[in-house]
Protein backbone atom coordinates (compact mmCIF):
# COMPACT_ATOMS: atom_id res chain seq x y z
CA UNK A 1 0.00 0.00 0.00
CA UNK A 2 2.86 2.34 0.89
CA UNK A 3 4.15 1.92 -2.66
CA UNK A 4 1.04 3.42 -4.25
CA UNK A 5 1.13 6.35 -1.85
CA UNK A 6 4.71 7.07 -2.84
CA UNK A 7 3.70 7.15 -6.52
CA UNK A 8 0.79 9.49 -5.76
CA UNK A 9 3.14 11.81 -3.86
CA UNK A 10 5.60 11.73 -6.80
CA UNK A 11 2.76 12.38 -9.24
CA UNK A 12 1.80 15.38 -7.13
CA UNK A 13 5.33 16.79 -7.28
CA UNK A 14 5.49 16.31 -11.07
CA UNK A 15 1.90 17.03 -12.14
CA UNK A 16 0.78 19.35 -9.33
CA UNK A 17 1.55 22.54 -11.29
CA UNK A 18 -0.37 21.17 -14.29
CA UNK A 19 -3.53 20.65 -12.20
CA UNK A 20 -3.03 23.88 -10.24
CA UNK A 21 -2.45 25.89 -13.42
CA UNK A 22 -5.55 24.46 -15.09
CA UNK A 23 -7.58 25.25 -11.96
CA UNK A 24 -6.26 28.80 -12.06
CA UNK A 25 -7.18 29.05 -15.75
CA UNK A 26 -10.69 27.75 -15.07
CA UNK A 27 -10.96 30.23 -12.21
CA UNK A 28 -10.11 33.13 -14.53
CA UNK A 29 -12.57 31.99 -17.21
CA UNK A 30 -15.41 31.50 -14.71
CA UNK A 31 -14.67 34.92 -13.19
CA UNK A 32 -14.73 36.50 -16.65
CA UNK A 33 -18.01 34.80 -17.59
CA UNK A 34 -19.59 35.95 -14.33
CA UNK A 35 -18.64 39.50 -15.31
CA UNK A 36 -19.96 39.07 -18.85
CA UNK A 37 -16.50 38.92 -20.41
CA UNK A 38 -14.94 36.34 -22.71
CA UNK A 39 -11.89 35.90 -20.54
CA UNK A 40 -8.42 34.53 -21.30
CA UNK A 41 -7.67 31.09 -22.77
CA UNK A 42 -7.58 28.27 -20.24
CA UNK A 43 -3.82 27.90 -20.68
CA UNK A 44 -3.24 31.57 -19.83
CA UNK A 45 -1.62 30.87 -16.41
CA UNK A 46 1.00 28.71 -18.15
CA UNK A 47 1.75 31.47 -20.67
CA UNK A 48 2.09 33.89 -17.76
CA UNK A 49 4.44 31.60 -15.87
CA UNK A 50 6.62 30.95 -18.93
CA UNK A 51 6.88 34.67 -19.53
CA UNK A 52 7.74 35.44 -15.89
CA UNK A 53 10.76 33.14 -16.12
CA UNK A 54 12.05 34.93 -19.24
CA UNK A 55 12.08 38.35 -17.52
CA UNK A 56 15.48 39.74 -16.61
CA UNK A 57 15.40 41.67 -13.37
CA UNK A 58 17.94 42.50 -10.72
CA UNK A 59 16.69 41.01 -7.43
CA UNK A 60 16.08 43.53 -4.65
CA UNK A 61 18.59 41.80 -2.35
CA UNK A 62 20.48 38.54 -2.05
CA UNK A 63 17.96 37.05 0.39
CA UNK A 64 14.77 37.39 -1.62
CA UNK A 65 15.19 34.62 -4.21
CA UNK A 66 16.42 31.97 -1.71
CA UNK A 67 13.52 32.78 0.64
CA UNK A 68 10.97 32.55 -2.18
CA UNK A 69 12.59 29.29 -3.31
CA UNK A 70 12.20 27.95 0.26
CA UNK A 71 8.56 29.01 0.14
CA UNK A 72 8.09 26.91 -3.00
CA UNK A 73 10.09 24.01 -1.56
CA UNK A 74 7.99 23.81 1.60
CA UNK A 75 4.74 24.26 -0.34
CA UNK A 76 5.73 21.24 -2.47
CA UNK A 77 6.83 19.33 0.64
CA UNK A 78 3.50 20.01 2.36
CA UNK A 79 1.55 18.49 -0.52
CA UNK A 80 4.00 15.63 -1.01
CA UNK A 81 3.80 14.63 2.68
CA UNK A 82 0.03 15.01 2.50
CA UNK A 83 -0.31 12.58 -0.42
CA UNK A 84 2.36 10.27 1.00
CA UNK A 85 0.00 9.67 3.90
CA UNK A 86 2.06 11.35 6.62
CA UNK A 87 0.53 12.67 9.81
CA UNK A 88 -1.67 15.62 8.85
CA UNK A 89 -0.71 17.46 12.05
CA UNK A 90 2.91 17.51 10.90
CA UNK A 91 1.80 18.76 7.51
CA UNK A 92 0.09 21.78 9.02
CA UNK A 93 3.39 22.86 10.61
CA UNK A 94 5.19 22.54 7.26
CA UNK A 95 2.37 24.53 5.66
CA UNK A 96 2.89 27.31 8.21
CA UNK A 97 6.63 27.25 7.56
CA UNK A 98 5.99 27.74 3.83
CA UNK A 99 3.88 30.85 4.56
CA UNK A 100 6.53 32.16 6.95
CA UNK A 101 9.18 32.00 4.21
CA UNK A 102 6.99 34.06 1.89
CA UNK A 103 6.45 36.64 4.64
CA UNK A 104 10.20 36.77 5.35
CA UNK A 105 10.85 37.29 1.62
CA UNK A 106 8.46 40.25 1.68
CA UNK A 107 9.98 41.74 4.85
CA UNK A 108 13.51 41.35 3.48
CA UNK A 109 12.89 43.99 0.82
CA UNK A 110 12.08 46.79 3.27
CA UNK A 111 9.61 48.39 0.88
CA UNK A 112 6.51 49.88 2.57
CA UNK A 113 4.13 48.02 0.23
CA UNK A 114 5.77 44.66 0.87
CA UNK A 115 5.88 45.36 4.61
CA UNK A 116 2.18 46.20 4.83
CA UNK A 117 1.41 43.11 2.75
CA UNK A 118 3.57 40.94 5.02
CA UNK A 119 1.90 42.39 8.16
CA UNK A 120 -1.49 41.57 6.69
CA UNK A 121 -0.41 38.06 5.70
CA UNK A 122 0.62 37.45 9.33
CA UNK A 123 -2.82 38.63 10.45
CA UNK A 124 -4.44 36.31 7.90
CA UNK A 125 -2.44 33.41 9.28
CA UNK A 126 -3.64 34.13 12.82
CA UNK A 127 -7.16 34.35 11.39
CA UNK A 128 -7.19 30.96 9.63
CA UNK A 129 -4.85 28.74 11.67
CA UNK A 130 -7.33 27.98 14.54
CA UNK A 131 -9.91 26.83 12.00
CA UNK A 132 -7.44 24.42 10.37
CA UNK A 133 -6.57 22.88 13.75
CA UNK A 134 -10.28 22.46 14.56
CA UNK A 135 -10.87 20.87 11.14
CA UNK A 136 -8.12 18.33 11.80
CA UNK A 137 -9.47 17.50 15.25
CA UNK A 138 -12.90 17.00 13.68
CA UNK A 139 -11.52 14.74 10.92
CA UNK A 140 -9.68 12.72 13.56
CA UNK A 141 -12.93 12.38 15.50
CA UNK A 142 -14.66 10.87 12.46
CA UNK A 143 -11.90 8.63 11.10
CA UNK A 144 -9.78 8.10 14.27
CA UNK A 145 -6.75 8.79 12.11
CA UNK A 146 -4.52 11.62 10.89
CA UNK A 147 -3.69 9.76 7.67
CA UNK A 148 -5.04 11.13 4.35
CA UNK A 149 -6.00 7.71 2.94
CA UNK A 150 -7.54 6.38 6.13
CA UNK A 151 -9.73 9.49 6.50
CA UNK A 152 -10.69 9.11 2.82
CA UNK A 153 -11.76 5.52 3.48
CA UNK A 154 -13.93 6.31 6.51
CA UNK A 155 -17.36 4.62 6.08
CA UNK A 156 -19.48 7.79 6.48
CA UNK A 157 -18.08 10.90 4.75
CA UNK A 158 -17.01 13.48 7.38
CA UNK A 159 -19.16 16.29 5.96
CA UNK A 160 -22.27 14.54 7.30
CA UNK A 161 -20.96 15.02 10.85
CA UNK A 162 -18.99 18.22 10.28
CA UNK A 163 -20.99 20.64 8.08
CA UNK A 164 -20.04 23.62 10.27
CA UNK A 165 -16.37 22.78 10.16
CA UNK A 166 -16.51 22.44 6.38
CA UNK A 167 -18.07 25.91 6.20
CA UNK A 168 -15.21 27.26 8.32
CA UNK A 169 -12.71 25.54 6.04
CA UNK A 170 -14.28 27.22 3.00
CA UNK A 171 -13.39 30.50 4.70
CA UNK A 172 -9.81 29.29 5.09
CA UNK A 173 -9.71 28.42 1.38
CA UNK A 174 -10.88 31.92 0.50
CA UNK A 175 -7.99 33.36 2.51
CA UNK A 176 -5.41 30.92 1.17
CA UNK A 177 -6.56 31.34 -2.46
CA UNK A 178 -6.47 35.14 -1.98
CA UNK A 179 -10.11 35.77 -2.76
CA UNK A 180 -12.21 38.82 -1.89
CA UNK A 181 -13.20 39.89 0.73
CA UNK A 182 -10.11 38.36 2.35
CA UNK A 183 -7.45 39.26 -0.26
CA UNK A 184 -5.93 41.89 2.02
CA UNK A 185 -2.27 40.94 1.70
CA UNK A 186 -1.95 40.63 -2.07
CA UNK A 187 -4.27 40.61 -5.05
CA UNK A 188 -4.22 39.97 -8.78
CA UNK A 189 -6.68 42.76 -9.41
CA UNK A 190 -5.47 46.32 -9.92
CA UNK A 191 -8.59 47.89 -8.40
CA UNK A 192 -7.47 47.34 -4.80
CA UNK A 193 -5.91 49.88 -2.42
CA UNK A 194 -2.82 47.71 -2.00
CA UNK A 195 -2.39 45.83 -5.24
CA UNK A 196 0.51 43.40 -5.09
CA UNK A 197 1.32 44.00 -1.41
CA UNK A 198 3.23 40.95 -0.25
CA UNK A 199 4.62 40.31 -3.73
CA UNK A 200 5.19 43.96 -4.70
CA UNK A 201 8.97 43.60 -4.92
CA UNK A 202 9.02 40.22 -6.59
CA UNK A 203 9.54 40.67 -10.29
CA UNK A 204 9.96 38.11 -13.06
CA UNK A 205 11.34 34.73 -11.89
CA UNK A 206 10.74 35.47 -8.18
CA UNK A 207 7.06 36.07 -8.84
CA UNK A 208 7.02 32.99 -11.06
CA UNK A 209 8.18 30.89 -8.10
CA UNK A 210 5.41 32.40 -5.92
CA UNK A 211 2.82 31.56 -8.59
CA UNK A 212 4.13 28.00 -8.86
CA UNK A 213 3.95 27.58 -5.08
CA UNK A 214 0.40 28.94 -5.18
CA UNK A 215 -0.61 26.26 -7.72
CA UNK A 216 0.87 23.52 -5.53
CA UNK A 217 -0.96 25.00 -2.54
CA UNK A 218 -4.33 25.12 -4.29
CA UNK A 219 -4.03 21.42 -5.22
CA UNK A 220 -3.51 20.17 -1.66
CA UNK A 221 -6.10 22.59 -0.31
CA UNK A 222 -8.62 20.91 -2.59
CA UNK A 223 -7.36 17.51 -1.49
CA UNK A 224 -8.03 18.66 2.08
CA UNK A 225 -11.58 19.60 1.04
CA UNK A 226 -11.87 16.22 -0.68
CA UNK A 227 -11.35 14.50 2.69
CA UNK A 228 -14.73 15.79 3.81
CA UNK A 229 -16.54 13.98 0.99
CA UNK A 230 -14.94 10.58 1.52
CA UNK A 231 -14.38 8.12 -1.30
CA UNK A 232 -17.70 8.68 -3.10
CA UNK A 233 -16.33 10.40 -6.20
CA UNK A 234 -19.65 11.76 -7.52
CA UNK A 235 -20.50 13.48 -4.24
CA UNK A 236 -16.91 14.72 -4.01
CA UNK A 237 -16.95 16.15 -7.55
CA UNK A 238 -20.28 17.90 -6.98
CA UNK A 239 -19.24 19.18 -3.56
CA UNK A 240 -15.87 20.48 -4.69
CA UNK A 241 -17.25 22.20 -7.82
CA UNK A 242 -20.01 23.84 -5.77
CA UNK A 243 -17.44 25.01 -3.21
CA UNK A 244 -15.12 26.43 -5.86
CA UNK A 245 -17.96 28.18 -7.71
CA UNK A 246 -19.19 29.67 -4.43
CA UNK A 247 -15.69 30.97 -3.63
CA UNK A 248 -15.36 32.57 -7.09
CA UNK A 249 -18.87 34.01 -6.82
CA UNK A 250 -18.10 35.58 -3.43
CA UNK A 251 -14.82 36.90 -4.86
CA UNK A 252 -16.79 38.72 -7.55
CA UNK A 253 -19.54 40.22 -5.42
CA UNK A 254 -17.60 41.38 -2.38
CA UNK A 255 -15.12 44.18 -1.76
CA UNK A 256 -11.97 43.83 0.27
CA UNK A 257 -12.57 44.33 4.00
CA UNK A 258 -10.28 45.81 6.65
CA UNK A 259 -8.03 43.46 8.61
CA UNK A 260 -10.03 43.93 11.82
CA UNK A 261 -13.16 42.66 10.12
CA UNK A 262 -11.24 39.73 8.63
CA UNK A 263 -10.20 38.67 12.13
CA UNK A 264 -13.72 39.21 13.49
CA UNK A 265 -15.36 37.18 10.69
CA UNK A 266 -12.76 34.41 10.78
CA UNK A 267 -12.80 33.95 14.56
CA UNK A 268 -16.59 34.25 14.82
CA UNK A 269 -17.02 31.54 12.20
CA UNK A 270 -14.31 29.45 13.90
CA UNK A 271 -16.09 29.75 17.24
CA UNK A 272 -19.69 29.42 16.09
CA UNK A 273 -19.45 27.01 13.13
CA UNK A 274 -16.19 25.27 14.06
CA UNK A 275 -16.31 24.82 17.84
CA UNK A 276 -20.11 24.81 17.73
CA UNK A 277 -19.90 21.77 15.44
CA UNK A 278 -17.01 20.03 17.17
CA UNK A 279 -18.38 19.96 20.73
CA UNK A 280 -21.83 18.42 19.91
CA UNK A 281 -20.10 15.94 17.58
CA UNK A 282 -17.76 14.76 20.36
CA UNK A 283 -20.59 14.53 22.91
CA UNK A 284 -22.72 12.43 20.53
CA UNK A 285 -19.90 10.25 19.21
CA UNK A 286 -18.74 9.40 22.77
CA UNK A 287 -21.89 7.32 23.21
CA UNK A 288 -21.09 5.15 20.16
CA UNK A 289 -17.96 2.96 20.10
CA UNK B 1 4.05 32.65 -30.54
CA UNK B 2 6.45 34.05 -27.99
CA UNK B 3 5.49 33.93 -24.33
CA UNK B 4 5.45 37.68 -23.84
CA UNK B 5 3.13 38.13 -26.79
CA UNK B 6 0.60 35.91 -25.05
CA UNK B 7 0.74 37.62 -21.68
CA UNK B 8 1.61 41.30 -21.86
CA UNK B 9 1.19 42.66 -18.34
CA UNK B 10 0.54 46.38 -18.14
CA UNK B 11 1.18 49.24 -15.81
CA UNK B 12 -0.69 52.48 -16.32
CA UNK B 13 0.53 55.89 -15.21
CA UNK B 14 -1.38 59.13 -15.57
CA UNK B 15 1.13 61.90 -16.28
CA UNK B 16 -1.03 65.05 -15.95
CA UNK B 17 -3.71 63.75 -18.28
CA UNK B 18 -7.20 65.29 -18.26
CA UNK B 19 -8.45 61.75 -17.33
CA UNK B 20 -10.06 61.34 -20.76
CA UNK B 21 -7.48 58.79 -21.92
CA UNK B 22 -7.35 57.18 -18.46
CA UNK B 23 -11.04 56.42 -18.59
CA UNK B 24 -10.55 54.88 -22.03
CA UNK B 25 -7.66 52.75 -20.71
CA UNK B 26 -9.96 51.46 -17.97
CA UNK B 27 -12.70 50.91 -20.56
CA UNK B 28 -10.35 48.37 -22.22
CA UNK B 29 -10.85 46.13 -19.17
CA UNK B 30 -14.65 46.22 -19.27
CA UNK B 31 -16.80 43.45 -20.80
CA UNK B 32 -17.16 45.34 -24.09
CA UNK B 33 -13.42 45.41 -24.89
CA UNK B 34 -12.06 42.81 -22.41
CA UNK B 35 -8.29 43.17 -22.62
CA UNK B 36 -7.87 39.96 -20.62
CA UNK B 37 -8.79 38.03 -23.81
CA UNK B 38 -5.23 38.73 -24.94
CA UNK B 39 -3.77 37.82 -21.56
CA UNK B 40 -3.39 41.45 -20.50
CA UNK B 41 -3.39 42.13 -16.77
CA UNK B 42 -3.10 45.61 -15.30
CA UNK B 43 -0.65 44.83 -12.53
CA UNK B 44 -0.13 48.17 -10.83
CA UNK B 45 3.38 46.95 -10.03
CA UNK B 46 6.26 48.07 -12.27
CA UNK B 47 8.38 45.04 -11.33
CA UNK B 48 5.82 42.68 -12.84
CA UNK B 49 4.84 44.79 -15.86
CA UNK B 50 6.01 44.38 -19.46
CA UNK B 51 4.28 47.31 -21.11
CA UNK B 52 4.12 50.83 -19.69
CA UNK B 53 1.01 52.82 -20.67
CA UNK B 54 1.43 56.55 -20.18
CA UNK B 55 -1.34 59.08 -20.70
CA UNK B 56 -0.99 62.85 -20.67
CA UNK B 57 1.91 65.24 -21.07
CA UNK B 58 5.08 65.10 -19.01
CA UNK B 59 6.00 68.06 -16.79
CA UNK B 60 8.93 68.83 -14.51
CA UNK B 61 7.16 67.35 -11.51
CA UNK B 62 6.24 63.95 -12.93
CA UNK B 63 9.19 63.35 -15.28
CA UNK B 64 11.26 61.73 -12.47
CA UNK B 65 8.27 59.51 -11.56
CA UNK B 66 7.82 58.35 -15.16
CA UNK B 67 11.56 57.59 -15.31
CA UNK B 68 11.44 55.78 -11.97
CA UNK B 69 8.61 53.49 -13.06
CA UNK B 70 10.37 52.82 -16.37
CA UNK B 71 13.63 51.94 -14.61
CA UNK B 72 11.93 49.50 -12.23
CA UNK B 73 10.42 47.45 -15.06
CA UNK B 74 12.29 44.26 -16.00
CA UNK B 75 14.01 43.94 -19.38
CA UNK B 76 12.74 43.75 -22.10
CA UNK B 77 10.05 46.41 -21.81
CA UNK B 78 7.92 48.58 -24.10
CA UNK B 79 6.27 51.97 -23.68
CA UNK B 80 2.92 52.98 -25.18
CA UNK B 81 2.15 56.70 -25.18
CA UNK B 82 -1.61 57.17 -25.30
CA UNK B 83 -3.31 60.26 -26.72
CA UNK B 84 -2.31 63.59 -28.20
CA UNK B 85 -0.79 64.93 -24.94
CA UNK B 86 1.45 61.89 -24.56
CA UNK B 87 2.64 62.44 -28.13
CA UNK B 88 3.57 66.11 -28.03
CA UNK B 89 2.06 67.68 -24.93
CA UNK B 90 -1.15 68.31 -26.90
CA UNK B 91 -3.03 71.46 -25.97
CA UNK B 92 -0.72 71.85 -22.97
CA UNK B 93 2.50 71.83 -25.00
CA UNK B 94 2.98 75.59 -24.63
CA UNK B 95 2.59 75.55 -20.83
CA UNK B 96 5.57 76.83 -18.84
CA UNK B 97 5.91 73.60 -16.84
CA UNK B 98 5.31 71.04 -19.60
CA UNK B 99 8.42 69.42 -21.10
CA UNK B 100 6.44 67.82 -23.94
CA UNK B 101 5.30 64.28 -24.72
CA UNK B 102 6.36 61.08 -22.98
CA UNK B 103 9.40 60.89 -25.27
CA UNK B 104 10.87 63.85 -23.38
CA UNK B 105 11.35 61.54 -20.38
CA UNK B 106 11.69 57.95 -21.66
CA UNK B 107 11.98 56.16 -25.03
CA UNK B 108 8.54 55.43 -26.54
CA UNK B 109 7.77 52.41 -28.72
CA UNK B 110 4.15 52.95 -29.78
CA UNK B 111 2.04 56.09 -30.10
CA UNK B 112 -1.74 55.74 -29.87
CA UNK B 113 -3.50 58.67 -31.56
CA UNK B 114 -6.67 60.37 -30.38
CA UNK B 115 -8.03 62.94 -27.97
CA UNK B 116 -9.19 60.96 -26.15
CA UNK B 117 -7.81 57.75 -27.64
CA UNK B 118 -10.42 55.08 -28.41
CA UNK B 119 -10.31 51.79 -26.47
CA UNK B 120 -10.00 49.90 -29.77
CA UNK B 121 -6.90 51.85 -30.75
CA UNK B 122 -5.44 51.49 -27.24
CA UNK B 123 -5.84 47.70 -27.49
CA UNK B 124 -4.27 47.83 -30.94
CA UNK B 125 -1.36 49.82 -29.50
CA UNK B 126 -0.87 47.33 -26.67
CA UNK B 127 -0.81 44.39 -29.08
CA UNK B 128 1.70 46.18 -31.32
CA UNK B 129 3.84 46.85 -28.26
CA UNK B 130 3.64 43.13 -27.45
CA UNK B 131 5.01 42.38 -30.95
CA UNK B 132 7.83 44.87 -30.39
CA UNK B 133 8.55 43.19 -27.05
CA UNK B 134 8.86 39.87 -28.82
CA UNK B 135 11.49 41.33 -31.17
CA UNK B 136 13.33 42.90 -28.24
CA UNK B 137 13.32 39.56 -26.45
CA UNK B 138 14.75 37.86 -29.52
CA UNK B 139 17.47 40.49 -29.81
CA UNK B 140 18.25 40.11 -26.11
CA UNK B 141 18.57 36.36 -26.45
CA UNK B 142 20.81 36.68 -29.52
CA UNK B 143 22.97 39.16 -27.66
CA UNK B 144 23.29 36.81 -24.70
CA UNK B 145 24.18 33.93 -26.98
CA UNK B 146 26.74 36.11 -28.72
CA UNK B 147 28.27 37.09 -25.38
CA UNK B 148 28.47 33.42 -24.37
CA UNK B 149 30.15 32.53 -27.64
CA UNK B 150 32.65 35.36 -27.21
CA UNK B 151 33.46 34.28 -23.66
CA UNK B 152 33.90 30.64 -24.75
CA UNK B 153 36.24 31.75 -27.56
CA UNK B 154 38.32 33.69 -25.06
Amino acid sequence: MKGIELYIALAYVLLGPLVGGLMSGMDRIITARMQGRVGPPILQPFYDLRKLFTRRIAPVNRLQIPLVACHLLFAVLTGALFFYGSDILLIIFVLTLASVFLILAAYSTGSPYSTIGADRELLLMTAYEPMIIIALVGLFGVAKSFNFYEILRSPTPPWVFLPGIYLGLVLVFMMKLRKSPFDISTSHHAHQELVMGLTADMGGPAYGLVELAHWYESVYLFALALLFFGSNWIVAAVGLSLTYTLIIFLDNITARVKWGLVMAIAWTVTLVAGVGNLIPFYIISRGTP
Amino acid sequence: MSSVERSPWLIHYDASSCNGCDIEVLACLTPVYDAERFGCIVTGDPKQADIFLVTGSVNHLNAPIVKNIYDQMPEPKAVVAIGACAYSGGVFSECYNVTGGVASAIPVDVYVPGCAAKPESILNGVLQAAKILKDKEKAMRAERRGAERRSSND
